[in-house]
């Protein structure tokens, strides 16, 4: 190892994005329960959180340019270092979608909920359990379990036609409910495209130890 | 991997030794045809001796011997009885340091041809043209050619090199750390024009410099102790290595 300043660089690296990705779950987190209790300080709190995720994302690409510009990283070095500028962009977008959801929370406040939320908590458990397990695939390069997270998927993409459908339901059956429902079911695709790009993440990580490009 | 190029030299099992000492070690290696070949790795690992291999330079040094094949079209250049000089004027060669003659310019891209016979002067003059063309040095000459090759700058002096080295027509061009004393502006005309000389040639390049290998090689061979490590599309060297050795070295971890 002659490259002792620079690894350390590449592992603070992985360490501010470690920061970002627990500050992006923490935000679906607060979020969501945002909504199931009706608790607008919550939502609140973490939209003004977002704009500590969009400045961590700005920061980290601010070191990966600087390490390119300075270290001309090649190999294992530069799908790492390519692959982080690429995931902060996937973990920026989640940290938005928690915030409008957090918006909906505020937006649906005046009215009691026209049924207590079971289904999207459900959801929003896996896919904290993808972003939790994604971002331990790619702090211990373990691409067994990236693989295994991007399968996840799946799962959350039948919580999101349920919910839809379920909610049909009770807008076809009271029209009052439209405006509220409707709100709903946006949380629900938020929290969808939150898992996909869950999933970019998996395939971000498995080309970094790779170097081969898989899509899930 | 190379499949899709023809091969220009094709390399088996080929041995290299300075007295006891084994500088090359089983390389099979091939090189296709209108390409650049970039040979990377640490010092002494052979990637020089190797270069010399390819037009029997190593003849010169006493006590070498050589085991296995070098075919360039098909022909063993070390079967008995080939013309060393024929072989030499298929192959030019480029070095570390510009070494022009202490000659005009004109003469310097000129000495080739004569050395091969040509007289007629309108033939020698479109020659020195044409390849002081091709190494994009005639605008900066054209009006100086009596004058002394040494009195130019070191990056010009290595391009008449490069035109000294075309001037008698070859196929194949050998350099070895050809930008190694070169300011970084006289390295990238170097490399612009490495680049433009390979729809004509087939290029061998020794470089210390990594970023050189990936800016301007087609294809990459990481020597190592005499061996050939892996050699292969450069872009797939420098982002997905498939030997451990090479990622240790082009990134910097090795030793």
């Amino acid at each position: 190892m002659v490259r002792n300043n620079f690894d350390q660089e590449l592992e603070d690296l992985k360490q501010d994005l470690l920061k970002m990705g627990s500050m992006v779950e923490e935000a679906i987190y607060k979020a969501v329960t945002s909504l199931k209790e009706q608790d607008v300080e919550l939502a609140k709190e973490v939209m003004t959180e977002d704009d500590q995720i969009d400045e961590c994302e700005i920061e980290i690409e601010k070191k990966c340019i600087r390490l390119i510009a300075l270290q001309q990283p090649v190999a294992r070095d530069l799908r790492t270092i390519g692959m982080i500028s690429k995931i902060i962009t996937d973990l920026e977008r989640m940290g938005d979608y928690s915030f409008n959801i957090a918006k909906i929370t505020i937006t649906i406040a005046d009215k009691p909920l026209i049924k207590p939320l079971i289904d999207i908590p459900k959801m929003t458990e896996i896919t904290r359990e993808m972003v939790k397990e994604c971002l331990d695939a790619f702090v211990n390069l373990d691409i067994e379990k990236a693989e295994k997270v991007a399968k996840m998927d799946e799962k959350v993409d039948e919580f999101d036609d349920q919910i839809l459908r379920e909610l049909l339901t009770y807008m076809m059956e009271d029209p009052s409910t439209i405006s509220q429902a409707t709100c709903l079911i946006f949380a629900s695709r938020y929290l969808e495209r939150i898992a996909d790009h869950t999933t970019n993440i998996c395939e971000r990580i498995i080309y970094m130890v790779t170097g081969e490009r898989v899509s899930f | 991997m190379l499949q899709n190029s023809k091969e220009k030299i094709v390399i088996k099992d080929l041995n290299f030794f300075y007295n006891d000492f084994q500088a090359l070690k089983n390389i099979d290696l091939k090189v296709p045809a209108e390409k650049i070949t970039a040979l990377i790795g640490p010092s002494g690992c052979g990637k020089s001796t190797f270069l010399r291999t390819l037009n029997r330079m190593n003849d010169l040094i006493d006590c070498t011997k050589v085991k296995g094949e070098v075919l360039i079209d098909g022909h063993n250049i070390y079967q008995k009885g080939l013309d060393v000089v024929e072989l030499r004027k298929q192959i030019g060669m480029v070095f570390q340091d510009p070494n022009p003659f202490p000659k005009s310019i004109y003469d310097n891209v000129a000495y080739g041809p004569k050395a091969h016979g040509i007289k007629n002067k309108e033939v020698l003059d479109q020659i020195v043209e044409d390849s002081l063309k091709a190494a994009a040095l005639w605008d900066e000459v054209k009006d100086r050619l009596d004058k002394s090759a040494m009195d130019i700058s070191g990056g010009q002096q290595q391009r008449l090199c490069i035109a000294r080295a075309l001037a008698v027509n070859p196929d194949i061009l050998l350099m070895d750390e050809p930008t190694s004393a070169l300011d970084p502006i006289a390295t990238a005309k170097i490399e612009e024009l490495i680049k433009d000389l390979k729809e004509d040639y087939t290029i061998v390049i020794v470089t210390h410099s990594m970023q050189q290998a990936a800016r301007v090689s087609d294809y990459t061979a990481f020597f190592l102790l005499g061996e050939v490590i892996e050699h292969g599309p450069t872009e797939k060297i420098f982002e997905r290595p498939a030997d451990e050795r090479t990622e240790d070295y082009i990134t910097g971890r090795f030793g």
